[in-house]
This record gives C-alpha cells, structure tokens and sequence, in this order.
C-alpha cells in the first residue's frame, strides 16, 4: 500500500514538472556524464583565476632551469599530512654538456596549500599573492609539471592555458550559437526567398575546406595586433563555419513548430513576430540548443589547438593549449622530456568531459530516446 | 540520374568561381604584394633591384591594376593552367602542387578506405554484442579516438617510436626511395608506409563512423523481419550480414560527404606534424612567407578537392537509395 502511494505521489511529482527538471533528472542518471560536469565546473574555476592556482609566474624564465622534470607532490611525509615534493639534483653530462636533472626523494621539498607567492590580480577588482599549493619557502621554484626549454613552469603554464583555450571554445560556440539560431530562426520562419538565400550561404560554408581556410584566414591578421585581439580574431573564424549545423537544425524546428496551434494563437493575439519567436518557439527546443552546443565545444577547442600548434592560432606570448604544445614539436625534444606532451593530455581529458557531457545532455533533452 | 549527376556537376564551376573570389580576397588581405615580399628576399640574398625595374615587374604582374582586374588577369591565368610563380622557391606553383597533389590525394583516400575497413566491422560487432566486454572496450577507444586531436595522435606515436624503438616513422618513402622514380618496388614502400599517418588521420572518423554503424544496427536488428528470419533457422551472421547491415549501410553512405573533405583540409596536420609530401605543409610555408600565389592556388585545389569529394557522395547516395533518385 505504501509503495502504491509511494508511486503515486512520484509520478504526480514527473506530472507537474517542469521541462527542465526532467531534463535534470535524466541527466543526472548518467554517471559518467555527471562526473565530467564536475570537472568542466572545476576547469572554469581554473578560468576565473589561473593565477590562484598557479605556482610561479607563467612568464617567469631561467635557462639554468631548462627540462627539469616532473615534481610528484607527496601528500604525507612518515605517516603524518605534510605535503612535500622531491628535490631536484642537476648534473653536467661530460659528452654533451648539458644539464641533467634529476629528482631525488631523499632530499625533500616541503610544500603547503594556499601559500604565499607572487602577486597577482583578479580582473583588476582585487589583488592576492595567495596561491592554491606554493613551496613553504616562496624563494624555492617548484616544477610540479616540470620546466620547458626556456625554463617556465609548465604547471603554471598549463593554467593559463587552460583559460585561453577554455575561453575560446566556451565564446566561438557562444557566437555560433547567436549566428546559428538568429539567421536559422529567420530561414524558417520567414521562408521563401530569404530562406533560399540562407540555406545556400549554409551549403556554401558548409563545403569550404575549413582548415585551409583558417590558416589562410588567420595568416591574413596583422602582425601587429595584440594577443586580445588576435584572440578574438581566431574565436570569430571559428564560428564562421561553425554556426551552419546549428542553423540548419533550428530552421527544421521552426518549420515543424510555425504550423502549431499555439503559435496561431499568439499570432491571434497580437504578439510582434520577434516576441512570438524569442519568448514562445525558442524556450520549446532550448534544451536541444544547449546539447548541441555543448557538442561544438569540444571542436572547437580542438581546432582552436591544431591551429595554435601550427603557428597560425593564438600567437605567443599569449598561452593556449595549442602554443604550449608548439614546445613538443621536436621529436628529439620530446624523448629528452617527454613531459611537455602533458598540455595534450588536458585537452584529451577536456574534449573527452565535454563529448560526455554534451552526450548525456542531448539523450536527457530527447524524451524520445531510448 | 543522369539529370540528377549532370544537375550537381553544373554546379560546380559555379562554387569554383565564388571560392576563387574569396581565396583572392583572403590571399590580398595581408599588407604588401608579392613584389613587397620579392623585393625584400633580393635585399636579404644581397642583391638589389632599382625602383625603375620595380615598377616594370609591377606593370607585367598587373599589380598596378584595380583590385578587380587582377582577379579577372589571375583567373585568366588560372585557366590556361598557369598558377603563376612561386616567390620562395623561383619555379612554376602549378609544377610544385603537382608533384605532391597524388600523394595527398592517396593519402587521403587511403585513409577513407581504412576508416570504412576498421569502422564497419567494429560496428557490426559492437551491435551484435551490446554491452559485451568488447563492445565497452570498443567505446572506450571511440570516445578517446574523438578526443584526440590528429596531431596529438602523430606526436605520441612518432615519441613512441623514436625514445623506445629507435626508429623514425616519418615520410611517406625510405630513404632509398624518396627521390626514385615510381616502381614496383616505390609502390610497396609508399605502402609500408602509408597505413600509419592514414591510421592517424582517419582515427577520429573511425571512431565515428563506428558509431553510427552500431546506432544503425542496433536499430534494425529488434525488427520483426530479423526475428522471422530467426525463427526460420537462418544461421545468425548470414541473417545479419545480408539483411540488416545492408540497411544499416544508407546513412554511413551519406556521412562520405563530408568525411571526404575533412580528410582532405585534416591532412595538413597530419602531414606537417609527421613530414609528409603533401600539399598541406605546402600551403603552410606559402602562408607563413606570404608566397601569396602558391598559396592561392592550393586553397583553389583544396575547395575543388572538397567539393568533388561532396559530389561523390551526393552520386553514392544516389546510385545505392532510389528515394533519393525519385525525390528529385
């Protein structure tokens, strides 16, 4: 009897839901997905404030320093929670004179969570010289991700890269998205000849060799514009190609949607046609929007990336993802340390949490998938 | 059909003459011309040429012309295959793409056939053993094969190769052969070679194709004609391979037009990451030196690449889906 109720009571909770909260509580079934969202969550807390969880300044270089390996954080030391890292020990190899570095766990590094170490700024709101893990001793450098050939931390690095890279894919889709809906929404609820002009612009961007065009597209920016604005710059190319998936879906939507009743109804009564689509058609496949997006992110984090490793992207002394790989393009390089691929790495684990993602998304928002 | 065909390939120089316009818009963006950047590699090899002389190459070039007139002079030169002059390397451009546009072709192409031979197979597998041991593992790699960009991909296995087993897998020839005219003997080396960057470029694909396969598959192997077959005493992987997997074919069929072209315009990556004769490295060097023809004239070949691959598979689609036929 209890269970029946038990039923009842649930099932009149699904009834007088609103759409959202059933997609949640879809979502929230898939393990993986959630799991990944949190990581996203974790990731643009990094974007806000990279500094913070910086260990040294990203820009900081010392050729005495080049190619020091990877420092492993031990979190306790005999037993009890004093975290440290192993000490790096350096030697000159007698054939190649080069400076070899090695860790040593005997001698230790004592490190403690949020240090004090450079200052930095957030957003020019506030300045903090405190740091989410730093050496106890602020003079010492620690490579928790070890050092490149000119001696920057690659941790550090990794960081701001982070928020470059999460950036530029988070806003390039955000631009795609506006382009997508607007010019989509327009074809197909408009129709006739404007519709015919904007389906042919998207079969047009749609057979461009999109990577070719990008590099030729970003090797025509000035050499003299900032990094900011080469940043935006790249995040506009970007969506150039990569709204036209998204129109062509909404287009479909809204030709599905025009001949409904409830859109007669607030054409009846009165309501300016910008409003009938922003605040009646838009709201009903939201939730689809949102999924697709989050499945254009990862591409364009991608090619964002691939652009970058080129030299065509984002330009140095800016950070991405992509010009911190530029160090790993030596084969050479790489097998003396092979740490600098850890950049790669990120974005795998990125690109891999926003697919997930994006795919418990679009089942949860599709009640017909099963 | 064949109205159909004739339709989609009158289509054609229409798309060429657009993406020449933008191509030419986009290769005259940067500040300078050619001269500028001709000019400026005199002066760094020692050499000087007088303003007078300037002038003249500048009048033979058309460079003092409106914008428009040199667009109309490069698209006349274009179609008496003249691609003009390479900056960079002082030779013909259409003599330069042409010794690597086989290669990039079949690099491409080789890589579409690994793709379909790796995807389908996994694909029917995956559906025919859902939730099996090998069908998680087969997801696994599929969503970490998207998530890997190519070049990323290329950087691993060339590190893995040379740090553990000393060998370069760079290039698409042995060093005996790079220079040696075509062979037998070339053939199976550009063979030996080959499967590996077009495992690399084709991985991401791979892995989505497969999905689709097993999407489709799952779909058509819970229809009632598949359980009456069954029920008949059809042996299992005959029923599968004759019926399902021939409908679950159509919409991979429709994914070749655009998978085509992203293995074109992706194999510049790959190429440049692992050294490969190709245009894509090509375009990148004339980008970076401003070698403004050459590079105009592989983005031509690159949207022409791109749109023949889409043609094709409009064709495909067409000859293995009568719908699609009568609809038009």
């Amino acid at each position: 009897m209890a269970d029946i109720t038990a039923g009842k009571e649930a099932e009149d909770r699904v009834a007088v839901a609103s759409n959202w909260k059933l997609v949640w509580w879809r979502f929230r079934r898939h393990h993986l997905a959630m799991a990944s969202g949190v990581l996203l969550i974790f990731m643009y807390l990094i974007v806000l404030a990279p500094d913070f969880f910086s260990t040294q300044n990203p820009e900081r270089t010392d050729a005495r320093q080049a190619f020091i390996p990877v420092q492993m954080v031990h979190f306790f030391d005999d037993g009890s929670l004093s975290p440290w890292v192993p000490a790096i020990v350096g030697k000159r190899n007698p054939t190649t004179l080069r400076m070899e570095w090695t860790t040593d766990a005997n001698k230790k590094v004592p490190v403690r969570f949020f240090a004090r170490g450079y200052t930095w700024s957030f957003f020019g709101l506030f300045h903090s010289d405190l740091h989410l893990i730093g050496p106890v001793d602020p003079n010492q450098r620690i490579f928790l991700l070890g050092s490149d050939r000119l001696g920057r931390d690659q941790w550090s690095r990794i960081m701001h890269g982070t928020q470059t890279s999460m950036t530029v894919g988070l806003v390039s889709v955000a631009l795609s998205v506006i382009l997508g809906v607007v010019l989509g929404g327009i074809s197909g609820y408009v129709g006739g000849k404007t519709d015919q002009v904007i389906q042919r612009l998207i079969e047009l961007l749609q057979s461009v060799p999109t990577i070719p065009i990008w590099l030729a597209l970003s090797a025509a920016l000035p050499r003299d514009w900032t990094p900011t604005q080469v940043f935006f710059a790249i995040t506009v190319i970007l969506s150039l190609v990569g709204w036209t998936t998204l129109g062509r879906e909404v287009r479909g939507r809204f030709l599905a949607l025009r001949e409904e009743d409830f859109v007669l109804a607030a054409r009846l009564a009165g309501c300016s046609r910008m409003r009938i689509i922003l605040r009646h058609m838009v709201p009903t496949f939201t939730s689809h929007i949102i999924a697709t997006s989050s499945l254009a992110i990862p591409v364009a984090i991608i090619n964002e990336t691939s652009l970058s490793f080129l030299g065509l992207g984002i330009r140095p002394p800016a950070i991405s993802w992509g010009v911190l790989l530029q160090e790993a393009q030596n084969i050479q390089t790489l097998a003396l340390a092979p740490w600098l691929l850890i950049p790669g790495l990120i974005v795998i684990v990125a690109v891999l949490a926003f697919n997930l993602v994006g795919d418990g998304l679009r089942d949860a928002a599709d009640p017909y998938s099963h | 059909m064949t109205r159909y065909i004739l339709q989609r390939l009158l289509l054609l120089p229409l798309l060429m003459v657009i993406y020449s316009f933008v191509i030419f818009v986009i290769i005259q963006a940067p500040p300078g011309d050619f001269l500028t950047a001709y000019v400026a590699t005199l002066a760094s090899s020692g050499s000087s040429i007088s303003a007078e002389q300037i002038a003249a190459l500048r009048h033979s070039y058309g460079l003092d012309q409106p914008f428009i007139v040199q667009y109309l002079l490069w698209v006349q030169h274009l179609f008496h295959g003249d691609f003009g002059l390479s900056l960079e390397y002082q030779r013909p451009n259409a003599e330069l793409i042409g010794e690597q546009l086989g290669l990039t072709v079949a690099l491409a192409l080789f890589s579409f056939v690994l793709t379909w031979a790796l995807a389908v197979p996994a694909g029917i597998y995956s559906a025919t053993h859902p939730r099996s041991l090998g069908d998680h593992i087969l997801t696994v790699i599929n969503y970490v094969g998207v998530a890997t960009p190519n070049f990323m991909l290329a950087l691993i296995l060339m590190w893995v190769a040379f740090a553990y087993f000393d060998i370069s897998v760079t290039g698409l020839f042995s060093p005996d052969y790079v220079n040696a005219p075509w062979s037998v003997g070339r053939v199976l080396d550009l063979l030996g070679h080959i499967w590996l960057p077009a495992l690399v470029l084709g991985i991401a694909g791979t892995a989505r194709l497969s999905r689709i396969m097993r999407a489709n598959l799952l779909d058509e192997l819970n229809k009632p004609y598949v359980v009456t077959a069954r029920a008949k005493g059809m042996k299992e992987w005959a029923l599968v391979l004759r019926y399902p997997v021939r409908l679950a074919f159509n919409p991979l069929v429709s994914t070749i037009g655009w998978y085509l072209p992203m293995l074109f315009s992706g194999s510049l990556i790959v190429a440049t990451v692992m050294n490969l004769p190709n245009i894509g490295p090509l375009l990148l060097r004339a980008l970076i030196n401003q070698d403004m023809y050459l590079a105009g004239g592989i983005l031509l070949i690159y949207s022409f690449l791109t749109i023949v691959g889409t043609l094709l598979s409009d064709v495909a689609l067409a000859l293995i889906d009568p719908r699609i036929r009568v609809e038009r």
